[in-house]
């Protein structure tokens, strides 16, 4: 690997991470596509405070898109208050009209400059060695491993720092707010950070991976545990895997690396969401499908116990005469008298079927219930 | 005498320009198990979460033992409705009750060892001690309400609020929420609790507010719990209510 690769990967798996932390509060609160409005609004924020200070390194252009993305929390807030139009669809007005606002911007006033709209969407996380930091003729590593290394840094202290005030908010606002935790100053502050991460990655990754970032390895890593701290390491480390996996994938198939990463966060989530211990797709079949048996076979063991005693056992009980009084499949019927007779439930003489001990305590739990 | 845990003075509470509670007066004493009924719409948890200054009244006053609630939140305990929260949030048991030190602890400071004795000592309190490693999505209606309430017994308060504790829980649990508060009674605590079901009034509770909008009654059981003052609280429904034997 050239020692560019190696940076790449590093400042893609910085910007996983700084995104995964916030997304897993964002996916916790429903407010995932909050975080698609606010990566793009943050760029008229950007825009403006261009105009104003005609650079594209001042630090007043990560104040501005902070500034805007707050704006655009609180746009959506307000038009959701009206309740004239639903939150969802709130976020789907204002963050359009803020986006297209700074993209006529741009395209009237700043043609010539480097702010261009295709930037912004897919960044040019290629391009992020050429830009380096030089200190007394000594190289310092690209200008992108600091920006997003330093939000890094501040998004772990807020997240650890308040780990406990953010759990409340998020889990139950009215008693934070009852406690005196002030969970509005928490919703804006977390706001305000999303932002900053939203400006100072994209210009590595572009906004639809920060978007990704933020919500695919958070989704992914909900499915895997059930504690918050683990849900806030394993999306770090989806997040990472996506971007280094992608990173390869884009090579391999000489692709865009910022899509390619993108790609990657869907797969990790879709392994998940099927392979996933407990909750996922498979899981889930293999649960039912065990109940389906479960039931059949107390099912049986009833059928039996009933029908014991009565002059029609002869031919209730018999295995060939099962999938009509069940309703089951000849097939279905085979299978579970074989499960039941593996586990001890019912023995089969001559075609007909009895039951054991343990096969009639199961079918007079089942009568008491 | 002893200060009230609770007066509320002229209290009124507008969404828009349509009133919730309109000039309310409510007095507390101090070691009282009082409910608060009055039909939907009342404005009955309202009510709490203007005491608890999580709605900004229109006009009126809100003293909790004398002062305003920002100075004796230590005081108090909240049990919010359980359908509030998202109970598929990734955390345990034993988590979320401990959340009710988080207001003794206040800002940044961390949980230890004496919050989790704590919180485990208030789940045997309320039977739930063996599920404290649990996800609290696995627990039924009536687990996730002892849970709440653990949660509210740690917070060590001197006033409760309570609301709709009894809402979708099964008979046991009612009896269990029951006992706890009256112990909590006659340790000298306060509790306030909103209540649907007028039958079960006299026996849990000692003091009542009945409102609808306005109030329409605050006092003792014995005195205030009166034909006359539901028939003002319900209008012509109360006839139907208390002619219903059991629960509705």
């Amino acid at each position: 690997m050239s020692p560019a690769q190696i940076e790449i990967q590093i400042i893609a798996s910085i910007v996983a991470v700084t995104c995964s932390l916030l997304g897993v509060f964002l996916v916790l609160r429903r407010m995932a596509m909050m975080s698609d409005a606010i990566s793009h609004t943050v760029l008229l924020g950007i825009v403006i405070a261009f105009f104003i200070t005609k650079s594209l390194n001042s630090p007043l252009l990560l104040f501005g898109a902070a500034l805007m993305g707050v704006i655009t929390v609180s746009l959506v807030e307000l038009l959701n208050r009206t309740q004239l139009v639903r939150e969802d669809a709130a976020i789907g007005l204002v963050f359009p009209a803020i986006f297209s606002i700074a993209v006529i911007l741009i395209s009237r006033f700043a043609g010539d400059v480097h702010l261009d709209t295709d930037a912004v969407l897919l960044g040019e996380l290629a391009f992020a060695p050429f830009n380096r930091v030089k200190l007394f003729g000594l190289d310092f590593g690209p200008e992108a491993l600091y920006t997003s290394g330093g939000i890094l840094v501040l998004n772990l202290i807020f997240v650890i720092v308040f780990y406990k005030e953010l759990k409340l908010a998020t889990f139950d606002p009215a008693l934070a707010a009852a406690l005196g935790f002030m969970p509005t100053a928490i919703h804006y502050a977390l706001m305000t950070l999303v932002s900053l991460t939203a400006v100072g990655s994209f210009d590595a990754v572009g906004s639809v991976l920060v978007v990704a970032f933020m919500i695919a390895p958070p989704a992914a890593a909900y499915l895997l545990t059930d504690r918050l701290s683990r849900m806030l390491i394993y999306s770090a480390l989806i997040g990472i895997f996506s971007a280094i996996s992608g990173y390869w994938l884009a090579y391999l198939l000489d692709a865009s690396i910022a899509g390619s990463m993108a790609t990657m966060t869907g797969a990790s989530f879709l392994i998940s969401y099927l392979f996933a211990p407990e909750r996922g797709l498979l899981a889930q079949a293999r649960r039912r499908q065990n109940q389906r048996i479960e039931f059949a076979l107390t099912m049986l063991t009833m059928h039996i116990a009933n029908h014991t005693a009565a002059q029609e056992a002869e031919i209730e009980n018999e295995v060939v005469h099962l999938n009509e009084h069940l309703k089951w499949t000849p097939q279905f019927a085979m299978e579970i008298v074989g499960v039941a007779e593996r586990t001890g439930l019912v023995q089969q003489r001559e075609g007909l079927l009895t039951l054991t001990e343990n096969g009639l305590k199961r079918a007079s739990q089942e009568f008491s219930n | 005498m002893a200060v009230n845990a609770i007066d509320v003075t002229d209290l009124t509470i507008a969404y828009k320009d349509k009133p919730v509670l309109w000039d309310v007066d409510m007095e507390v004493p101090s070691g009282t198990l009082m409910a608060i009924v009055g039909p939907n719409g009342a404005g009955k948890t309202t009510m709490i979460k203007s005491i608890l200054g999580l709605i900004k009244p229109a006009a009126g006053q809100v003293l909790v033992y004398g002062k305003p609630y920002a100075e004796q939140r230590h005081l108090v305990g909240y049990v919010p409705q359980r359908g509030s929260v998202d109970w598929d949030f990734p955390t345990s048991v034993l988590d979320v009750v401990m959340m009710g030190r988080y207001g003794a602890l206040g800002w940044l400071k961390r949980l230890g060892a004496s919050e989790r004795a704590a919180a485990l000592d208030a789940l045997d309190k309320v039977g739930m001690k063996s599920f404290a490693q649990r996800q609290i999505s696995q627990l039924s209606g009536g687990q996730q309400q002892r849970v709440f309430l653990a949660r509210a017994l740690v917070q060590d308060a001197q006033l409760y609020f309570m609301d709709e504790p009894f809402q979708g829980v099964d008979a046991t649990t009612e009896r269990a929420i029951v006992t706890l508060l009256q112990e909590l009674r006659s340790a000298g605590k306060t509790v306030v609790v909103v209540h649907h079901d007028l039958q079960t009034v006299p026996e849990y509770f000692d003091w009542v507010t009945m409102l609808n909008v306005r109030r329409i009654a605050c006092g003792p059981v014995g005195d205030v719990f009166t034909d006359q003052n539901l028939r003002k609280a319900y209008g012509g429904k109360v006839a139907f209510l208390s002619a219903e034997n059991g629960k509705h």
